[in-house]
């Protein structure tokens, strides 16, 4: 098993019209990805083709749910309409909603997740990555891709990662890769000072997974989520968890690209989580470099 | 984006909270004019108040050897006086760096006699992913002190976004802070101000400091917002035309203003070896990683996903009109991009900026083999790192030999 999707999940992509949308459409289809359904309104009917596949485009998420059984969706609508966008994803019952929009206005977030209150979508992101569980194939072909991550760096395995960083996530899964170490499950959960699913909500996944047997958590300066699943950890999690915080040299009350990497305050600092993982007996890696080193001597 | 406290002040009074009556100028005769309309309506005295991002104004020392940014004046000749002294010249407070900050703007307002100093704050909770109300009966001071000796003294109030602040959240805060009589209602009717304030500009952070309780000139108490701060949510700047135009150019460091210019994402740090990165995450452990092994980095440059040609040149420029910078590590992860184009590109930005100091690149992903035999081919003389480790400890010791 893996978490949240399976290579079998069928996904609908959110603005699969626009140019970064539809790229990364085209590089999930090349993935082996169940992409089956675009959603542009004013362009239902359309299609999106691409390597010999052709995906439908309808005008609504609940029309495009309802006609090709899609469970999950990837949204790479522009800021000023995502948090619309995520709503219109919830609307429709959608098991998953993935946002990888970057620069939704905090207040926008802050009436989704009130919004969302009750319901049973989970969302992933905003400015995320997205999600990958590798598929079996050569270079993990025929998993499921949702978002924007290469999928080639990654391998069907028994290691979770769950991170707030892109390119940090691509670090730790190519370690892992290249020392023939394979993952369940990749999980980007964004740099948004407010986002749908936390380090904890993915922990909790992984702890449950049977094919999970041990997990990398990344985090970064600002909030206390990385400390707060670092304290459920301590106290209930079976799995082997190694981890990296990244701004241990940022300068206080500076935003340091990602939205929610901010010390503030004095809270949110590097020591201050570093000091959480040690304290939960998680491995800490000392660099970037050690991420996958640092769980495989915990195994 | 930060604001000036004049235009916070503007901001809150259109939200109907009570400022002192004041103006902002930028010459010592419009100074003095201001304070002689103040004097005229029954004013007993008036503050001069040098416009800057900085806060610690009062007890600052400008470059010339005047004391303080903030000076109380009972007479329009000393409000020109005073204004003569601070305007054009430089200001350094505790956090302002030691270069210090230009004061080229006045506000001058009343100073009305202040009975009490409160402190508030609207922002984002994190935790609940609602907005929080705080208050607190030490006034004046530093917040952050009080939150760590006196917790108990900093009383909040989560706000849900679905209703917003309901008036009764405003006079639980406005009794918490010991007040009585009309005095609850004035100052319900001011939080909530400051709240809408806070939810309709897309703030990230309201600060009223102190909030005071302060005599009119007509003898009655009413609450005051006496000193102002905001900062604002950058991700919602395009939705408020009115804050766009707030923006001081002269009070962000230059070279930031031109890496925003190529959507570079750069803050300039006071070290001497640059980092080039794609992604925050990996830009925010490149730094980290270049002080472990001992060096000391010269700033955070978050390039995007993409990393083109032209992206990577302006990259170079800014870095380079650094003068720290004593060495450069390029570091990219290129997921989608074809590491070969990346290569390709900082070979070109090498040549045109005539790079002479030493640069160590580590490239990593899609196509790599061929970016590394593109670079080794290139005939320059940089030096390519395999791991992340290895291109920090390589660029550490290169800046070392300098």
């Amino acid at each position: 098993m893996s978490i949240l999707v399976t290579p079998q999940t069928k996904v609908l992509v959110q603005g699969v019209t626009g140019s970064f949308g539809a790229r990364h459409t085209q590089l999930s289809i090349e993935y082996g990805s169940q992409i089956v359904a675009g959603v542009t309104p004013g362009k239902g009917g359309q299609v999106f083709e691409h390597a010999g596949k052709k995906v439908p485009i309808f005008d609504t998420v609940a029309e495009a749910a309802q006609q090709t059984g899609a469970t999950a969706s990837a949204i790479f609508v522009p800021p000023p309409f995502a948090a619309d966008a995520i709503l219109e994803a919830i609307d429709a019952g959608l098991a998953l909603a993935v946002c990888i929009t970057e620069g939704i206005p905090v207040n926008d977030m802050v009436k989704v997740k009130r919004a969302m209150e009750g319901k049973t979508t989970r969302l992933i992101g905003p400015n995320c990555p997205g999600i990958v569980t590798p598929g079996e194939g050569k270079d993990s072909h025929g998993g499921c891709r949702i978002g924007i991550a290469p999928g080639y760096i990654h391998k069907k395995g028994n290691i979770g990662v769950v991170s707030r960083s892109g390119t940090l996530t691509y670090e730790a899964v190519w370690q892992l890769t290249c020392r023939g170490v394979g993952q369940s499950t990749c999980v980007g959960i964004g740099g948004d000072p407010v986002n749908g699913t936390s380090h904890l909500d993915v922990i909790k996944m992984f702890n449950d997974d049977p094919e999970t047997h041990g997990i990398i958590m990344i985090g970064e300066i600002g909030g206390a989520a990385e400390e707060e699943a670092a304290e459920w950890i301590k106290a209930n999690c079976k799995k082997p968890v190694a981890g990296f915080i990244a701004g241990a040299t940022a300068p206080p009350g500076r935003r340091m690209g990602h939205a929610g990497a901010i010390v503030s305050g004095g809270k949110g600092t590097a020591a201050a989580k570093i000091a959480a993982f040690k304290d939960a007996g998680i491995g800490v890696a000392v660099t970037p470099s050690e991420m996958a080193d640092t769980l495989l001597k915990m195994m | 984006m930060n604001i000036h406290e004049y235009q916070a002040k503007q901001l809150l009074a259109q939200y109907g909270v009570a400022v002192p009556p004041g103006e902002v100028c930028d010459t010592p005769e419009a100074a003095k004019k201001i304070a002689e309309g103040l004097f005229a309506k029954g004013e007993k005295l008036v503050v001069v108040k040098s416009q800057i991002h900085a806060g610690g104004r009062g007890k600052g020392t400008f470059k010339s050897g005047f004391q303080g940014g903030v000076k109380l004046c009972k007479t329009a000749d000393d409000v020109l006086e005073k204004a003569t002294a601070m305007l054009g010249n430089v200001l350094v407070t505790k956090q302002s760096g030691p270069e210090g900050k230009l004061v080229s703007k006045l506000l001058v307002a009343a100073a009305p006699e202040i009975k009490k100093e409160f402190y508030c704050a609207v922002l984002l909770d994190r935790a609940s992913s609602r907005p929080i109300m705080m208050v607190s009966t030490e006034g004046g001071v530093d917040i952050e002190e009080v939150a760590e000796k006196n917790p108990e003294k900093i009383v909040k109030e989560t706000i849900d976004p679905a209703v917003g602040m309901m008036p009764y959240q405003a006079r639980k805060l406005a009794a918490a802070l010991g007040l009585k009589g009309d005095l609850i209602g004035n100052a319900a009717k001011l939080l909530m101000g400051v709240y809408k304030t806070w939810w309709e500009s897309d703030a990230a952070m309201v600060e009223i400091n102190p909030l005071c309780i302060v005599v009119g000139p007509d003898g009655k108490e009413a609450l005051s917002a006496v000193d102002a701060k905001i900062g604002l949510d950058d991700n919602a700047l395009y939705r408020h035309k009115n804050i766009q135009e707030m923006r001081d150019l002269a009070e962000e460091a230059p070279l930031e203003i031109e890496a925003s210019k190529f959507n570079l994402n750069y803050i300039k740090l006071d070290g001497n070896i640059a980092c080039l990165v794609n992604g925050a995450g990996l830009a925010m452990a490149t730094m980290d990683i270049i002080q472990h092994f001992g060096g000391n980095p010269a700033n955070f440059l978050d390039v995007g996903g993409g990393a083109s040609k032209e992206q990577v040149t302006a990259a170079f420029k800014i870095i380079l009109s650094d003068k720290n910078v004593k060495g450069i590590l390029v570091n990219i992860f290129g997921g989608i991009m074809d590491c070969n184009i990346i290569a390709t590109g900082i070979i070109a930005a090498v040549k045109e900026t005539h790079l002479s100091i030493p640069l160590v690149v580590r490239l990593e992903g899609n196509n790599v083999v061929a970016g590394q035999k593109t670079l080794a081919e290139s005939g320059l003389s940089l030096i390519t790192g395999d791991t992340m480790a290895d291109a920090a400890q390589k660029v550490v010791s290169a800046v070392g030999k300098i």
